[in-house]
């Protein structure tokens, strides 16, 4: 059980201060500057130490991302990119930092930006968080007011920090898309090699973060790599904010350890099951482009990477779904596997097509009008999406329906059943249309 | 993928206005020089709100002459991200309600039916009265809040029907109502209370400064001259108009180093010379056009919009400046440019000389005709 003591973000629900004298007061820019002199290498070493994993989903270790840039520049300029672009169903966590906590991230920006050698920060915010956009803004401002940031600043390390915001695209939050969208163009994914540290916003390399990783920096190099390493489990150390939403009493956001056992998680801090324990059906762990977990194996799993992936799920961005038995699980996924058919970019033949596909199929099997060789031929097709695509939206589409099928296939089943036992010609069905 | 197609009505123009022209300005200075595109969503999403909340063709067409872009550019970014309103929307209010899995598990659904019963029976139609629309829309990062709603900037959330109806209400009456969680609650905190956070050591500060000044600064100067920057941060440490150094600076980070110092030198003047580039070559060059009239350089095959900003930094705005380069000017300004070689691949010279003299080239023919290509190669 992670103690106030050890939390990071100790202004999550902005009941205190926001802006730079409040978030002063609670530890931010305290002694920039000596760390800073410190030199590059000791930050990377610092966050390497530390076992930070990245906290956008996929859990690549922050530091050695970092170490992939380019030493020496070879006289492009060094970017990094902040991915504020969450837009992963389930997941709220950053618009927390964003609103309540921006000056985590302007100086874990700065600190990130200094151990890359960039001089420039782009924060990519998805442009539904209009207020979080403004606040984020307030502080980047003050931190200028306050010659934290900019040219010539207190630092001595010139730092630019800039807002930029998408329209509504959730494909924007792979970080290839991102930087095309911050060029000007549409948000399709590039493909890769060549790797953003080498080619990648403007031509340069970039890195590209996500908000809760950069802002845990500053308090991880304050209090020690060893300090966030103790907290947690090996390999999944640290603390991370979760969002538990869906069936459950109180749904919340919340910073703990890594790796809390799920029950312990649900009771604290989300006042248990709706209808109690009994009452559970399944969770999506991590957002929903993991599979889903059904109820007896989640009971006993804890909240790390390695745990969920033992599950053949994950915890991706530890939005955490959770699913009581009034609960339709065809439909669920069904809206899903629309959500991906809606935020297909449309570049590769078997995401654009696939997505739609699963999609149409779902909603057939929601009714019950379909046979149960087509069970099998989803699961199929979803293979055929998954890995035969630039970016992993075609994954993250497949994996969904996969896991409905390898947990819940009954349940499939008796709806057909059903079906055929009791036709029902008037069933309303979203209207499938092929070309969309 | 959603397929978006712009409405049938469109009004004749769009003008954004002075204050937004102001801000427009302000927006662009963000990117580097050559990227003015990367502004496109913003500039899109500024003209969206100035028009009622829907962006028109007309819309698109003023940004993309703002930005040098081609229209189909702009076009392709318009229909591509959801949020830009492709018809118009209520007066009073479009209703976005978010349907993904996290907001259905807790009652979209019936969110979704009320606005179809109150507003209209499809969604992106208009009220009778033309003061609300609605649509339902993809997951909106709010889903501890469960089920929510967005209306223009606003979120209202952990609605039930009794709420939105109540929310729905309030709007047609003209009123604001309060955004955030319709409940006793405090944004994302558990609605029962706080489970963390109740039990917070004050922070002690470390007020750590480093051991000896003298030899951070040292240190901080060796890390600098490895830097990419390395010219400009120079020359802005140097430099006491600070304006100055910012310009110098953010033109700096688009250019290949060597572009960049060149053209460090000519805005402050100075004639500190670098390793990269040796002065003694650089073909003549003027502070600005003669008579404030350049030649459109994109009239040489091989200058795009980027290459004629770098040629115009570089102090070459005419036909006639380019086409008297000696060989040893080439070889600079190859050096300054990212394309290596293309001077001579294309021709420049040659190119320059006829165009020069008044007459067109068989590029500048084609180029013309199309009323000059902008946008991407």
């Amino acid at each position: 059980m992670l103690q106030d003591k050890d939390r990071i973000f100790t202004n999550l629900y902005g009941m205190k201060d926001v802006g730079l004298e409040g978030a002063k007061k609670r530890g931010s820019w305290d002694s920039t500057k000596y760390f800073i002199d410190k030199g590059r290498d000791w930050i990377i070493e610092e966050v390497k130490s530390s076992g930070l994993r990245g906290r956008g989903g996929a859990g690549f270790p922050t530091g050695l991302k970092w170490s992939f840039m380019p030493k020496e520049s070879d006289g492009r300029p060094h970017y990094l990119v902040i991915n504020a672009d969450e837009s992963e169903p389930g997941t709220c966590k950053d618009r927390d930092i964003l609103r309540n906590d921006p000056h985590h991230l302007v100086e874990g920006a700065l600190l990130a930006s200094f151990a890359m050698a960039a001089h420039t920060c782009y924060i990519y915010v998805r442009g539904e968080f209009i207020r979080e956009r403004e606040a984020l803004q307030r502080a980047i401002d003050e931190a200028y007011e306050a010659n934290l940031i900019g040219k010539n600043n207190v630092h001595g390390w010139d730092f630019d920090c800039y807002v930029h915001h998408g329209a509504g695209a959730y494909i924007c939050g792979e970080e290839t898309a991102l930087i095309e969208s911050i060029e000007g163009k549409k948000g399709q994914p590039r493909l890769k090699p060549p790797f953003p540290a080498n080619v990648g916003l403007y031509g340069a390399p970039t890195t590209v973060n996500n908000v809760e990783s950069i802002a845990v920096v500053p308090t991880i190099v304050r209090r020690g790599g060893s300090w966030f390493a103790g907290l947690g489990k090996p390999n999944n150390t640290g603390t991370k904010l979760f969002c538990v939403s869906g069936h459950i009493n109180t749904p919340s956001t919340f910073e703990e350890e890594m790796g809390i056992p799920f029950k312990e998680m649900i009771d604290k801090h989300c006042g248990g099951i709706r209808g109690g324990w009994d009452n559970l059906l399944a969770v999506i762990p991590g957002g929903s482009s993991v599979p889903c977990v059904p109820a007896e194996q989640m009971m006993d799993a804890t909240m790390d990477f390695d745990c969920l992936s033992g599950l053949q799920s994950g915890l991706g961005t530890a939005a955490v779904i959770v699913m009581d038995k009034s609960t339709d699980m065809i439909a669920a996924i069904a809206r899903l596997a629309y959500f991906y058919k809606h935020e297909s970019c449309g570049q590769c033949t078997p995401c654009r097509e696939g997505t739609g596909w699963m999609w149409r199929v779902l909603e057939r099997m929601v009714k019950g009008q379909a046979t149960k060789r087509e069970i099998d031929m989803l699961f199929e097709v979803s293979k055929q999406v998954e890995g035969h695509t630039i970016c992993a939206l075609g994954d993250a589409a497949a994996w969904p329906v996969q896991g409905l099928i390898r947990h819940f296939r009954h349940v499939i089943e008796e709806r057909i059943d059903q079906y055929a036992a009791n036709p029902d010609k008037d069933g309303e069905v979203r209207e499938p249309v092929a070309a969309e | 993928m959603s397929v978006r197609r712009i409405a049938q009505e469109q009004p004749e123009t769009f003008e954004f206005n002075a204050e937004n022209m102001i801000w427009a300005e302000e927006l662009i200075k963000k990117y580097p020089v050559g990227k003015e595109r990367s502004a496109v969503i913003p500039l899109l999403w500024r003209a969206q709100e100035q028009n009622e909340g829907w962006t028109s063709e007309p819309a698109m067409r003023k940004v993309a002459d703002l930005l040098g872009m081609a229209y189909i550019r702009v076009y392709e970014v318009a229909t591509f991200y959801t949020m830009f309103q492709l018809s118009p929307v209520g007066k009073k209010a479009h209703v976005q309600v978010c349907g993904t899995t996290p907001c259905m598990l807790r009652g979209s659904k019936e969110l979704i039916e009320i606005c179809k019963k109150r507003i209209a029976k499809t969604p992106h139609t208009l009220s009778e009265d033309g003061d609300f629309s609605w649509e339902e829309v993809e997951c909106l990062g709010a889903c501890v809040n469960a089920p929510m709603i967005q209306i223009f900037k606003d979120t209202y959330e952990d609605l039930d029907e009794k709420a939105l109806e109540d929310l729905l209400d309030a709007f047609a009456r003209g009123e604001q109502p309060k955004p955030g969680p319709q409940i006793e609650r405090t944004l994302s905190c558990p609605e029962s209370g706080l489970t963390t956070l109740t039990d917070v050591p004050e922070y002690l500060p470390l007020n750590l400064t480093s051991d000896s000044e003298v030899a951070a600064e040292k240190n901080l100067n060796a890390d600098k001259t490895s830097e990419d920057k390395e010219v400009a941060t120079e020359t802005a440490e140097n430099e006491t108009s600070e304006n100055k150094a910012q310009d110098s600076n953010n033109s700096a980070e688009d250019l290949k180093s060597a572009a960049a110092a060149a053209l460090t030198e000519k805005s402050t003047e100075s004639s500190s010379a670098t390793d990269d580039v040796s002065d003694d070559h650089r073909p003549e060059y003027l502070d600005g056009p003669r008579d404030g009239q350049a030649d459109d350089l994109k009239m040489i095959k091989g200058v795009g919009p980027k290459l004629e900003t770098t040629l115009n930094a570089l102090g070459f705005y005419h036909f006639d400046q380019i086409a008297n380069w000696t060989r040893e000017n080439i070889a600079w300004v190859d050096n300054s440019l990212s394309f290596k070689g293309r001077i001579d691949r294309e021709n420049w010279l040659e190119q320059a000389k006829t165009l020069a003299s008044g007459e067109e080239t068989e590029f500048s023919k084609r180029a013309n005709y199309d009323d000059t290509p902008k946008g991407d190669k």
